[in-house]
């Protein structure tokens, strides 16, 4: 447990957070890992999990009928992935893919949301650093919408 | 007079201004001096004085330019109309080379080797030249055309003691009266017996030109009653323009409001550049015969006030009015300071008068002080 | 002798190679025609030329090939316009005509000592080539050497065997992202700006270029300075319409700057100020 409190702790977006609530996090913390070709999370099923990624690559993707496997975002080690646990009704609108071996710390979403509940200090920790991840994938995603390297004639 | 440090000035009769014309043409000069042609003072070809607009005023404002008579037959009687001098040093038109797909040799046009003398250049055109020298001949880029044009002409300047109601020379310090620049420089004096000029030379084409005309030197009262008309021109001169202050409010200033403004009013019609007498953007065109075995390329004159100057692929950079209107205005009075080391206006007040909707760029400048925003609730 | 100096003339010079680099996208290697022989075409890296197409008309273009081989004069060259698309139809033997090289050059000698960060994104790493060959040339006068490359698609990846070659040196380390791709794209997705976060920066001791979109330019220039990066040390690349290249046909202004004689390559602190201008 104690390695997983220092990976925990040592992670970018956990970057600042009190020894209690890296003690409330590991409350609610597990070791997995995906084989290349693993889903981390499908499209439309409870979000049952939010993602530290220790090592590998994982692809956001959407399925576009016709169009294909479409990815729009990938997250690597030092990243993390999710918020549909944060956020009712606690359903992923993408598919998350292992590309290679990837090794994670799963963070149990509702074991995560109580202790928001219980504790509004560790809550609004977490609320903050979720809102800057979304701001940042929002910012790239316009980005993306704009189509900076396309023709526009 | 050679001998003389400080060069002399002397009387030319008026009929003797024939003469200069006539010595000019002996040495190769093609002489371009003012006319009256539809309803304006233009600038073209001159073999004799009788050309010269005697006896018309250009009376101007903010979109209006009328030709009256003067109480007077002075020849020079004008301030400044549509051309400038630029046209024949910077033609609107020119071929830059003809090439042959064959051997792919693009072949410049053979040099234009007039020698043009240009007859009644005022103290602002003067400076405007000036101006124009700093962006075509004296930069890391020389345009040799531009360059050997002007470095072959002689300049005829003529003191402006009937500046426009749109003029602002003045406050510039590029007028009325022409200090430097010129070959020759002349002072219309006119009075119901007498019509004469103060003549002087600047250089050392001019005096060379003057010293084979025997003249005599200019009397005291003449050269006082050039001074007279000078200063007096001088003093009507209400429109003014403070460089200093225009530049520092153009530069603080990229997101005033009263850009909207500006950006409503200004048809776009590039009138201002046009006339303008420092205004040097140009664009190229390609054009090819009907076999496509010969291209040619063009330049002409273009303006920042076309959607096509700013665009690149994709779009345009300045797509809407007001951002044209501000490139015009902050390059002219201010970002030519740091390209050339002078303002870009020289205050003939052409953009005043030929602008359709009479924008006023004196008056424009005093609209960009600081917005104060209302904080109150 | 006139022709010569008339700086407005283009100079002929024959397609030797045409690579297809992507499907809007290819490189024209050149040579000069001259009767006495081909000589080199010198040039600093960063600097463009005006290339022209007979009849169609003229465009800027940045030099994407190797300064120590200046036999072959290298140009990469997106068909977005119409001379641009005149120039896809051209074949190897057909003449393009060259004015140049016009402009200012990447710091790659200031940044001797220093590390280096090169952002590209699209056919903005056409004119980083030349920088990434002077520095790997010079390997050992620069620390770490990172280069961040981003592309819409992975279709549209330039230069694919020249990434591979760089991204197995264990020297330089390579990271490329594109915007959009199909489930079956290994690398990254996402924009090229949220690659900074990947790399190591020493900011004190770092030179950045960037180029590409003016909007990829600025967030990564928000990027490279909240990695604590000053904006003199943060070098960007401009472009505006150009008619001459020498300063003379007034297009390419932008604000007190000729794009063409002062830039393209300009220190991010120079324009800061211009940058957030609209419509400027």
């Amino acid at each position: 447990m104690e390695n997983l409190k220092s990976v925990i702790g040592e992670h970018p977006f956990m970057q600042g957070l009190d020894e209690h609530t890296l003690d409330t996090l590991v409350g609610c913390a597990s070791n997995v890992r995906y084989n290349a070709g693993d889903y981390l999370a499908r499209m439309g099923q409870p979000a049952e999990h939010f993602f530290i990624i220790r090592h590998g690559h994982v692809s956001l993707e959407i399925n576009a009928g016709p169009r294909g496997i479409i990815g729009v975002h990938t997250v690597e080690a030092g990243d993390v992935l999710g918020w549909s646990w944060l956020i009712e009704p606690y359903k992923w609108h993408f598919d998350a893919r292992a590309v290679e071996l990837t090794r994670v710390i799963a963070l149990n979403g509702e074991c995560l949301r109580k202790k928001c509940e219980q504790d509004h200090d560790i809550g609004y920790a977490l609320m903050k650093r979720v809102a800057q991840l979304m701001e940042q994938r929002l910012t790239a995603t316009r980005m993306q919408l704009l189509d900076m390297y396309g023709t526009h004639v | 007079m050679n001998k003389k440090s400080k060069p002399s000035t002397h009387t030319l009769p008026a009929s003797q201004l024939q003469k200069i014309i006539d010595l000019l043409y002996d040495q190769g000069y093609t002489v371009i001096g003012p006319q009256r042609r539809d309803n304006a003072i233009i600038y073209d070809e001159i073999t004799s004085t009788d050309a010269l607009p005697a006896g018309w005023i250009d009376v101007q404002e903010g979109g209006t330019y009328q030709l009256q008579r003067r109480d007077d037959d002075a020849w020079f009687g004008y301030a400044v109309g549509p051309h400038s001098w630029k046209q024949f040093l910077f033609p609107a038109k020119k071929k830059l080379f003809t090439i042959e797909r064959e051997t792919f040799r693009a072949q410049a046009e053979p040099a234009d080797k007039t020698r043009y003398a240009f007859l009644g250049v005022r103290s602002c055109e003067l400076h405007a030249i000036a101006i124009q020298d700093k962006v075509f001949r004296d930069g890391p880029y020389a345009d040799p055309a531009y360059s050997r044009l002007r470095n072959n002409a002689f300049f005829i300047a003529v003191n402006c003691t009937e500046p426009a109601a749109t003029c602002f020379c003045s406050s510039m310090n590029t007028g009325p009266g022409a200090e430097s620049g010129y070959d020759l420089l002349l002072t219309e004096l006119i009075s119901s017996d007498q019509h004469e000029f103060l003549i002087s030379s600047g250089s050392a084409k001019g005096r060379a030109l003057l010293g084979t005309m025997e003249l005599p030197e200019a009397t005291p009262a003449a050269r006082e009653r050039s001074q007279e008309l000078l200063t007096r021109a001088a003093e009507k001169m209400h429109r003014r323009m403070d460089t200093e202050k225009a530049r520092k409010l153009l530069l603080a200033n990229p997101e005033h409001p009263h850009w909207q403004e500006l950006g409503t009013r200004c048809l776009n019609c590039a009138n201002c550049t046009m006339v303008c007498p420092t205004c040097f953007c140009s664009t190229v065109e390609d054009v090819t015969n009907l076999t496509g075995d010969t291209a040619e390329r063009w330049r002409r004159w273009d303006s920042c006030f076309t959607m096509g100057h700013s665009y690149i692929h994709g779009g345009h950079i300045r797509s809407s009015g007001a951002a044209r209107y501000r490139q015009w205005l902050t390059h002219k009075l201010a970002t030519w300071v740091d390209q050339f080391g002078v303002s870009g206006c020289v205050g003939c007040g052409r953009c005043i008068t030929w602008c359709p909707v009479a924008i006023d760029v004196t008056e424009e400048i005093t609209k960009f002080e600081p917005v104060t925003r209302d904080t109150a609730a | 002798m006139a022709a010569q100096t008339d700086p407005m003339l283009p100079r002929p010079f024959r397609i030797e190679k045409v690579t297809h680099e992507t499907a809007d996208t290819f490189t024209f290697e050149l040579s000069q025609q001259q009767t006495n022989g081909n000589s080199g075409f010198d040039f600093a890296c960063g600097q463009f030329n005006m290339l022209y197409t007979f009849g169609t008309g003229e465009i800027p273009v940045s030099i994407s090939g190797d300064p120590a081989r200046p036999q072959r004069l290298v140009h990469t060259i997106r068909a977005v316009g119409s001379v641009t698309r005149a120039m896809k139809k051209l074949k190897k033997g057909d003449t393009l005509g060259v004015r140049g090289p016009f402009g200012s050059a990447w710091p790659v000698q200031q940044a001797e000592g220093n590390d280096v960060v090169i952002i590209a994104g699209g056919i903005g790493l056409a004119p980083l080539r030349p920088a990434i060959y002077s520095i790997l040339q010079n390997r050992e006068k620069y620390g770490n050497v990172v280069l961040l490359y981003g592309a819409r698609t992975p279709q549209d990846i330039l230069f694919e065997k020249e990434l591979r070659e760089w991204r197995g040196r264990f020297d330089m380390q390579v990271l490329i992202t594109v915007d959009h791709a199909l489930g079956t794209w290994k690398g990254n997705i996402g924009v090229v700006p949220d690659l900074i976060k990947r790399v190591k920066i020493d900011p004190d001791n770092t030179i950045a270029m960037v180029c590409g979109p003016e909007i990829m330019m600025r967030f990564c220039v928000i990027g490279l300075h909240n990695r604590g990066m000053e904006h003199d040390t943060i070098f960007v690349s401009m472009e505006r319409n150009m008619k001459c290249g020498i300063g003379l046909c007034g297009h390419c202004q932008y604000g007190p700057e000729f794009i063409c004689k002062d830039g393209p390559v300009f220190p991010f602190s120079k324009i800061r100020t211009l940058f957030d201008i609209y419509e400027l």
